[in-house]
C-alpha cells in the first residue's frame, strides 16, 4: 500500500513528534509513503478568507502532483484534510471551475483530472487497512484505559465535502479506532466541537474557554488521555491547557493529549518515548507510568 | 410503524432539573418527527410543550436538537434518523434558555438580529421603487433563504463559550445588507461588525454551515465580511494581522512560518501577549521541541510564489 504523503506544516514545525510517530506507525502498518515535496501549505481556511481561488489552485496543485505520482494522498491533519477536501469538492462539482484552475496549473506542466483521492490516516486505518487487520498488529491490551476522541472540526464538517454520506463510518472513525485498541472511547459532548485554535491569536479568552471546557469535560467523564487526529487541536489542547484550566477554574492541566499515531503506536507495543509521548507540554509522566504498570 | 421518541423535558415551575421521557407511538412510515411529537401531545401527554407553525419548513419555528444536532423537525422524517427503529432523541436547542420542554426563549436571538440594523439604509428617500439589476443581487439569494430558525445559533461553538458573540444568524443577516447594492451604510456597518463580538470572534468551525436547513452558509458570509472590513480599511485587529501574516507567509515561502505568524498576529507592541508566547516557546524548548527559526519551504517554492503573485493580481483587477 503506497500513498503520496502530505504531512502539513505543523508536523514539520511545532509538532515534530507527530511526524516521527507517523513514520514509525506506517512502517509497521506496511504503508509506503512518498512525500509530495513541492506541495504548498493548504492555507488552512485563513488564506481562503482573502483569496479562495488562490487557496484552491494551491490545493488542486497538490492533488495534481499526486496524480503525477499515480498515488492517492495521505494526510495526518484534520485541517489539511478538510481544506483539501473542500477545494476538491468545489472543482469536482464544477467542471468549468476545474478547467479554470487547470489553466493555472498548465503553466507548470500540471493537470488535475478530478480523480485523486485524499484521505486522513484515520480513514486509511478504517477503510484501507481494516479494523481486523489493525487489531492483529496490536500487542498491548489497553482495555483498562479510557481515551477521549477529539476529531477537529474540519474532519467532521462539511460532511458533503468529506464524503461522510458515502462513508458514514467516518463520522465515528476516531471512536471506532480507539475502541479497536480495547480502550473505552469517552462519551462527552465536546468531541466534535471546536478546540479554539483558530481564534487563539484573535480572542484568546474564548479560545481558552473552549480548551478548558473540552479537556475538563473529558476528564470528568473518565478520560485518561485525549486523542486527536489534528495537530492544530493538539497545539491548543496541550500547549494552552494549563492556562485555560487555571483561568476557567477547571482544575489543573491533567489530561495528556496524544496524536492519533501515538495511540496506534502504543497499542502496537512501540516505546512511548520513541513515539514522542514525553514531548507534550501537559505532563505525560504518570500516564506513561500507568501504561507500563497496567500492561506489564 | 412503532416509533420510540425520547424527549428532554423541563418545566421550571415544577422541576429543578431536566429529565428524559420515553414515548412509544404508532405513526405512518413517512412521518416527520414533528408529526410524532404532535401525536404524543394529542394522544399521550398533553403537558408536552413544543413550538411549531407552518409544518412545511417555511416558518422556522420548530428547530430542535435531534440526536445531538439542530434540525427542523417538520423537515426530518423519523426513518432518516432512526434507521433501525432506535429511539430518536429530541432536545431543545442549545445556546438558548429553555422556557418549557422543547420551547426556547428567542428574545436575545431577536435582539441580536435587530442590533445589525436589518434593513436597507440609503441617504435619500427613493421616489419610486429602488430598482437594481438581477445580477447585482444573485450573490444574496442564498442568504435571503434564511428563515431565522436558530439552528445555526444552537450549534455555534463560539456562542457556547461567549453568549455576547453576535452569532451566525445575525451576522448572516448583517451580510445580507452589507452586500446589498442599494445600501449606503456599508462602511459603518463593517466598522461595527469589526469590533469585539463581531466577525472576528467566529471560530470557523463550520457547525452553522453543516446544520443550516436552508444552505445559508453563515460562516462563509462571516469570513466574507472580514475581507470586506479589511478592504474598507479596518486593519487594527489581531484578526487582520493574523490573516495578513498567514497569507504573506504562503506567498513568500509556499508554507507557513509559524513563529512569525504567532508574533505578528499577537502584535509586536502587545507586550503581555508576547510574554505569553515566550512562555509556551520556552516550555516547548524544555520538552526538546525547538520552533523552527526559519520557515520550511517546499521544493521549487518559487513555483508557489509565482502562482500567488499571479492570482493576487488577478483578484486586485477584479
Amino acid at each position: 500500500m503506497k500513498f503520496a504523503f502530505y504531512p502539513g506544516c505543523v508536523a514539520r514545525g511545532a509538532a515534530p513528534e507527530l511526524y516521527k510517530s507517523t513514520m514509525l506507525v506506517v512502517d509497521k502498518l506496511g504503508i509506503e509513503l512518498e512525500e509530495i515535496e513541492k506541495a504548498a501549505c493548504t492555507g488552512a481556511g485563513v488564506l481562503q478568507e482573502k483569496n479562495q481561488k488562490l487557496g484552491d489552485v494551491l490545493n488542486i496543485r497538490t492533488l495534481a502532483l499526486a496524480e503525477q505520482m499515480g498515488l492517492s494522498v495521505m494526510t495526518i491533519c484534520s485541517t489539511c484534510q478538510g481544506v483539501i477536501s473542500q477545494a476538491n469538492h468545489r472543482v469536482v462539482n464544477n467542471p468549468e471551475y476545474l478547467e479554470e484552475i487547470n489553466k493555472e496549473l498548465e503553466k507548470e506542466g500540471l493537470h488535475y483530472s478530478g480523480k485523486t483521492e485524499v484521505k486522513h490516516l484515520l480513514w486509511i486505518l478504517l477503510e484501507d487497512i481494516g479494523i481486523q487487520k489493525l487489531q492483529d498488529m496490536f500487542s498491548i491490551d489497553l482495555s483498562s484505559f479510557n481515551f477521549a476522541p477529539f476529531y477537529g472540526c474540519y474532519l467532521i464538517r462539511p460532511s458533503d465535502a468529506l464524503g461522510i454520506t458515502e462513508n458514514p463510518k467516518r463520522k465515528h472513525s476516531l471512536d471506532i479506532v480507539i475502541e479497536s485498541t480495547g480502550a473505552l472511547a469517552t462519551d462527552y459532548a465536546g468531541k466534535t466541537r471546536c478546540c479554539g485554535f483558530p481564534i487563539l491569536l484573535i480572542n484568546q479568552k474564548n479560545s481558552l474557554k473552549m480548551v478548558a471546557k473540552h479537556t475538563g469535560d473529558a476528564k470528568d467523564n473518565g478520560a485518561d488521555a485525549m486523542v486527536t487526529p489534528c495537530p492544530l487541536c493538539h497545539l491548543n489542547l496541550d500547549g494552552y491547557q494549563a492556562k485555560a484550566r487555571r483561568q476557567n477554574k477547571r482544575g489543573k492541566a491533567d489530561l495528556p493529549i496524544l496524536h492519533l499515531p501515538q495511540l496506534i503506536g502504543m497499542a502496537m507495543g512501540l516505546d512511548p518515548k520513541e513515539l514522542g509521548i514525553n514531548k507534550h507540554l501537559v505532563s505525560t509522566a504518570n500516564f506513561i507510568k500507568s501504561i507500563k504498570t497496567k500492561v506489564s | 410503524m412503532e416509533a420510540q421518541i425520547k424527549v428532554k423535558r423541563f418545566n421550571p415551575e415544577n422541576e429543578s432539573e431536566s429529565f428524559f421521557q420515553d414515548y412509544s407511538i404508532d405513526v405512518a412510515e413517512d412521518s416527520t418527527i414533528l408529526d410524532g411529537l404532535i401525536k404524543i401531545r394529542e394522544e399521550l401527554d398533553g403537558t408536552l410543550a413544543l413550538r411549531c407553525s407552518c409544518r412545511a419548513s417555511i416558518c422556522g419555528s420548530c428547530s430542535m436538537k435531534v440526536n445531538g444536532s439542530a434540525k427542523l423537525v417538520c423537515k426530518t422524517r423519523i426513518k432518516e434518523v432512526s434507521l433501525e427503529g432506535e429511539p430518536v432523541i429530541v432536545e431543545p436547542m442549545s445556546n438558548f434558555p429553555v422556557i418549557k420542554d422543547l420551547v426556547t426563549e428567542m428574545d436575545l436571538f431577536w435582539s441580536k438580529v435587530k442590533s445589525v440594523d436589518p434593513y436597507v439604509k440609503t441617504n435619500f428617500e427613493p421616489e419610486a421603487e429602488h430598482i437594481v439589476s438581477n445580477e447585482s443581487m444573485t450573490h444574496l439569494l442564498g442568504v435571503m433563504n434564511c428563515i431565522m430558525c436558530g439552528a445555526c445559533v444552537s450549534e455555534c461553538t463560539a456562542l457556547e463559550v461567549d453568549p455576547t458573540f453576535t452569532g451566525p444568524a445575525a451576522l448572516a443577516k448583517a451580510y445580507r445588507f452589507v452586500a446589498d447594492p442599494r445600501d449606503e451604510d456599508k462602511k459603518n456597518r463593517l466598522g461595527k461588525l469589526n469590533e469585539n463580538t463581531g466577525v472576528w470572534d467566529c471560530s470557523r468551525c463550520l457547525a452553522c454551515v453543516e446544520v443550516c436547513p436552508k444552505d445559508v452558509a453563515p460562516m462563509e458570509r462571516i469570513v466574507k465580511m472580514r475581507d470586506l472590513a479589511i478592504e474598507e480599511g479596518y486593519t487594527n485587529t489581531s484578526g487582520y494581522r493574523h490573516t495578513e501574516s498567514f497569507s504573506d507567509s504562503i506567498k513568500k515561502h509556499g508554507r507557513l512560518d509559524e513563529t512569525r505568524l504567532a508574533l505578528e498576529s499577537t502584535g509586536l507592541l502587545n507586550i503581555s501577549g508576547l510574554i505569553d508566547l515566550a512562555v509556551i516557546g520556552i516550555k516547548s524548548l524544555f520538552k526538546g521541541k525547538i520552533p523552527p527559526p526559519l520557515p520550511h519551504k517546499p521544493k521549487e517554492a518559487d513555483k508557489v510564489t509565482s502562482i500567488a503573485r499571479r492570482l493576487d493580481s488577478q483578484e486586485t483587477e477584479e
